[in-house]
């Protein structure tokens, strides 16, 4: 039987090359090794948007402070808007359970030896949540700068954090996630008085290998700079919220 | 280097578990003797990682004893300021010509199974 169509001997209704039985033959593929991943970030993407949720994915190397940036922002943000976390982490449900701890819906999904979160994970992690209530999804990603780069997950905009306890030339070292994300949150900046840190450095290196990346400094801690982020994730849900010439 | 990178970026076990998926779907059946994948040099996958995932991804499938072949993409870009298409290493790299970082990936962010050979 023909490989290519399903047809059989004498059936032919149509041209194309049969090999000779037990020669070997060349079949054209031409397939995106990532679209799987991608036809299901494209329904999640797609979900999203009927439900008007606004999402971003989180993404840094481990110990950035992206889980004390979520702390602050849920505590901050309380009874303005109704948000959710899918927390990605190798092991554990540590981060959960200080998401949990402010009150909002979370789901840990733990990918044991992976390395990333990907589309079919994130598909499965909102099953958890009531979409249609939620104006936020802040998905954290494992902390890492490598592999999250190469999965969308369905996401409106990556969001990259880098401490200033890293070094400046991170966004040169791991150009891919910095290219792929829209804002960059410069996290921790109430140490710059102890630190060597050249934020305009940092910026520089960021604008090189992504021009048009928003950058913002901010500090979980102490809260400085969090208003601008409010401002910016006000901005998205807005957009998010807002029907589409074809909704109805 | 290879090991560093084999150690540091396991994505590259997922995504050969994608090639051997891709390649089993179009194989129908048959034992797969060659695969020809692109990995563009912008793409995030260190090739060696691949080559080092396939054998163990590969066993007990229709790929099983196959040969990898592997295509890697140069990265080229096209400048905005000043229209020069270069060849590029990184993100982070200039345009040759004019030394601007407003570039436009042309290529290297290719991820393609693009052929099979079948018994």
């Amino acid at each position: 039987m023909c490989i290519d169509c399903g047809c059989g001997p004498g059936e032919h209704h149509h041209e194309h090359v049969h090999g000779t039985e037990g020669a070997a033959r060349t079949i054209a593929v031409e397939t995106d090794i990532l679209s799987k991943n991608n036809r299901l970030a494209a329904g999640n993407r797609a979900l999203f948007a009927r439900q008007g949720v606004f999402v971003l994915n989180l993404v840094s190397s481990p110990g950035s402070g992206k889980t004390s940036i979520l702390e602050r922002t849920l505590r901050d943000l309380r009874g303005i808007h109704q948000f959710a976390v899918v927390e990605g982490d190798q092991q554990t449900d540590n981060d959960a359970a200080r998401i949990a701890a402010t009150g909002v819906p979370v789901k840990q999904v733990n990918t044991g030896a992976g390395c990333h979160l990907d589309a079919h994970m994130v598909g499965h992690a909102v099953e958890n949540f009531a979409l249609p209530a939620l104006d936020i999804l802040l998905i954290e990603n494992v902390g890492n700068l490598v592999c999250p780069a190469t999965f969308d997950l369905g996401e409106h905009h990556k969001v990259v954090v880098l401490s200033v306890t890293e070094g400046e030339d991170k966004p040169l070292k791991y150009p891919a996630m910095f290219h792929h994300a829209d804002l960059m949150l410069l996290n921790k900046v109430d140490l710059l008085p102890h630190l060597d840190f050249d934020v305009e450095q940092c910026k520089a290196f960021a604008r090189q290998v992504n021009p048009g990346i928003r950058i913002l400094e901010v500090s979980s801690k102490t809260g400085q700079g969090m208003d601008a982020w409010y401002a910016w994730l006000q901005q998205g849900i807005d957009k998010a919220q807002k029907p589409g010439p074809d909704s109805d | 280097m290879p090991l560093l990178d084999t150690v540091v970026s396991m994505h590259e076990l997922a995504i050969t578990q994608n090639i051997v998926e891709i390649c089993e779907s179009h194989a129908a059946g048959r034992q797969v003797r060659l695969v020809r994948v692109e990995i563009g040099d912008l793409s995030g996958v260190v090739p060696d990682a691949v080559e080092f995932c396939f054998e163990a991804c590969s066993r007990d499938t229709l790929l099983q004893g196959a040969r990898l072949v592997i295509e890697r993409i140069p990265a080229r870009a096209r400048c905005r300021t000043c229209a020069a298409q270069v060849a590029i290493r990184s993100y982070h790299d200039a345009c040759a010509a004019c030394g601007g970082y407003q570039l436009e990936i042309l290529s290297g962010e290719e991820l393609q199974v693009k052929q099979l050979e079948v018994h």
